[in-house]
């Protein structure tokens, strides 16, 4: 999965590797993902479907259904999180490939830098800022205004999800934005549009490719996380990554249920990107999609 | 009717667009300057010139992506300067077409009139049109990178004439297609152009496609226009040595007008057609490489050293050196290399030219012969040389 997500971090990069000379240069890369891939999501099917003995049982499978809610949760803040960074992350991308080449690159870095930082670290500073006592609501009360609550908080989930992972949504749509040749867009001008319509009827059907790639590359990272949920959003938002976090490294150990609560979020998440792909055929060949 | 510069003062009743004045430049290199035009309603213009000369940003000011730094754009004696592009009535065909990637044949077609809020009906109608012109018929539902270049060339052709603009602008249309295709659509877009009546602006740098589908031609180089006209005056009376270079092959020699209708060059005076020069003016004389006859070399004649012979199918291209000047002669009589022959022009075959800037700087074919090298011998069976 992670191959994918980068491939689709950088849709125009993806080239065709076709032409290998020799079979035996595949083989790193075959053993590589069989012993970390493969047999890792093997492992996890076997834990689904076994018991601490070992034998069969359907037992862990029909123990997921209790946590439905926190399913629920997930998917709800996740998609959330997701919409937020389309609305904010699509006019950013927009905005940055109007600028000349090395505006853009600057640009881009800029939005590339926080994600040189650890992303607990990034998440801790979040904290601090949010707290009741914390730097906002201190800057807050030093002006006249009320506190406001903030931390532990499913808005402070969802703003912690925005900021970490925004910057997969720009990128995939910034660089599908600058691959739009500009005749196409003149043809669409002189053709009778004006800008509103060039933007409706040309620029966002074409870049659909990249708000898709975004969108996937959000919207997963988002509903799996478990960092996230911790440390802003308090005990009271527990996530399926905290769950699953529970079952394996937590107090109610259990890695066949975490396994099983893994496997439904794996094909839950695949069925939303199957359902993400219908809304663009051409989204493979253009914007590389993940699956 | 087409003007150029200066002779404006009737009013152009007839013109659909004409440009005044115009000075662009970018990154303070100018493009265009001094630009006047004025293009005919109905007409099929051609602005032929070198990669570079202005011709392309000639168009794209018509169509309103560039704005030129002075001046005034006029379209049917309405000033457009500052029109948008979606607001003008001239439609565009892009040098790669620049058709909707993500929009079928129909649906490419359609966008203008959809754009402008027409029925579905009426669309409907229009495009199996417009699809009938360009012989499309039954692709309407074809992914457009599917199609081959000629056929995404007549989808552009369609989608701009579904419009229904006053001027089609059609800038480099033929470059990216092969030889035979090239030439099956410049007859096509001809034919088309006569069944619509609209005014056509084609923009190229080749000279033959040029001649052969144009009203009238604009011959550019360096920003300004060097001549305008039929396609016969540019070829017979070119107006300086660009023009006279560019449009076909020339040999243009250093002369001195002696008097009306006596011109004197490669030691020698010749009788020709030329009048209206002051006595003695230097000048530049053009003939045309199929305008010489070759003959048997007498003291009456020129006489030079044939250096090299290319066979062409239909001709031989002859280069001679002539005191120094190598010539270039188009002839179906074979001479053998390093032979001496006598050539001769017939007065109304020589053309005179006032001296331009670009004098001296063509129509003289020795860096040809050199590059051939003297030798070269390409026909083993001599066919009597006269």
């Amino acid at each position: 999965m992670k191959w994918g997500m980068m491939s689709s971090l950088f849709p125009r990069q993806r080239g065709r590797n076709k032409e290998v000379k020799s079979k035996a240069a595949v083989y790193p890369y075959l053993v590589w993902m069989i012993i970390f891939i493969i047999v890792p999501t093997a492992l996890v099917v076997v834990f689904a479907f076994t018991d601490k003995g070992g034998t069969f049982t359907l037992q862990n499978l029909q123990e997921v259904g209790q946590y439905s809610n926190i399913f629920l949760r997930s998917i709800w803040l996740g998609a959330v999180a997701t919409v937020v960074s389309l609305v904010v992350g699509y006019p950013a991308a927009y905005i940055i490939s109007r600028h000349s080449v090395s505006r853009q690159n600057t640009l881009i870095m800029l939005i590339m830098l926080p994600m040189w930082m650890n992303f607990l670290l990034r998440t801790y500073a979040w904290m601090t800022l949010l707290e009741d006592s914390g730097f906002i609501n201190r800057a807050l009360m030093a002006c006249g205004f009320p506190s406001v609550h903030m931390i532990n908080t499913q808005g402070a989930v969802v703003l912690g999800m925005v900021y970490n992972y925004i910057p997969y949504m720009i990128l995939p749509v910034y660089s599908v934005l600058t691959k739009i040749d500009p005749s196409v867009i003149e043809a669409a001008e002189d053709l009778g549009a004006d800008r509103r319509t060039v933007f409706l009827r040309v620029t966002l059907p074409l870049s659909m490719p990249g708000v898709i790639s975004g969108v996937t590359m959000v919207f997963v990272p988002s509903v799996s996380t478990f960092i996230i949920s911790k440390m802003l959003g308090g005990g009271s938002n527990l996530l399926i990554g905290d769950l699953i976090d529970m079952q394996f490294l937590g107090s109610a150990y259990n890695p066949n249920l975490g396994s099983a609560i893994s496997l439904v979020l794996m094909v839950l998440i695949l069925i939303c990107m199957g359902i993400m792909n219908q809304f663009d055929e051409n989204g493979a060949a253009e914007g590389g999609m993940m699956v | 009717m087409i003007t150029a510069k200066g002779d404006a003062p009737e009013m152009e009743k007839v013109s659909i667009i004409s440009l005044k004045d115009i000075a662009v430049s970018f990154d303070g290199e100018p493009v265009l300057k001094g630009f006047n035009l004025s293009i005919g309603d109905g007409e099929f213009v051609t602005l032929l010139g070198p990669s570079g000369c202005g011709k392309t940003t000639t168009l794209r000011i018509i169509g309103g992506f560039v704005r030129p730094d002075s001046g005034d754009v006029f379209f049917n004696g309405k000033r457009i300067t500052a029109l948008p592009p979606h607001k003008r009535e001239v439609n565009t065909i892009f040098q790669k077409y620049a058709l909707f990637p993500h929009l079928n044949v129909y649906d490419n077609v359609a966008f203008g009139m959809r754009v402008h809020g027409k029925s579905e009906r009426a669309i409907r109608q229009k495009v199996g049109k417009m699809l009938d012109m360009v012989d499309l018929r039954g692709f309407e539902y074809r992914n457009v990178n599917q199609l081959s270049g000629g056929q995404q060339q007549r989808v552009a052709i369609a989608r701009a004439l579904a419009n229904e603009p006053k001027v089609l602008l059609l800038d480099e249309p033929l470059g990216a297609l092969d030889l035979k295709l090239r030439k099956d659509m410049q007859v096509e877009l001809k034919k088309i152009q006569k069944q619509t009546g609209i005014t056509f602006l084609f923009v190229t740098h080749d000279q033959e496609e040029a001649l052969s589908m144009s009203d009238e031609v604009v011959v550019m180089d360096k920003g300004a226009i060097q001549q305008i006209g039929t396609p016969l005056d540019i070829y017979n009376e070119p107006k300086n040595a660009f023009v006279a270079d560019f449009i076909g092959e020339s040999n243009i020699l250093d002369g001195i007008m002696r008097e009306d209708f006596l011109v004197e060059f490669a030691g020698r005076r010749f009788r020709c057609v030329d009048k209206g020069f002051r006595t003695n003016e230097p000048v530049d004389v053009v003939i045309r490489p199929e305008d010489i006859d070759i003959s048997k070399p007498d003291d009456e004649k020129l006489t030079g050293m044939v250096q090299n012979v290319t066979f062409k199918g239909v001709f031989y291209e002859v280069i001679v050196d002539v005191h120094g000047f190598k010539w270039m002669i188009q002839t179906t009589d074979y001479v053998k290399s390093g032979e001496k022959i006598g050539i001769s022009v017939q007065p109304d075959e020589i053309h005179v030219m006032h001296k331009s800037e670009y004098s001296g700087k063509f129509g003289d074919y020795s860096t040809f012969s050199d590059e051939m090298g003297d030798d070269v011998q390409p026909l083993p069976k001599a066919e009597g040389a006269e």
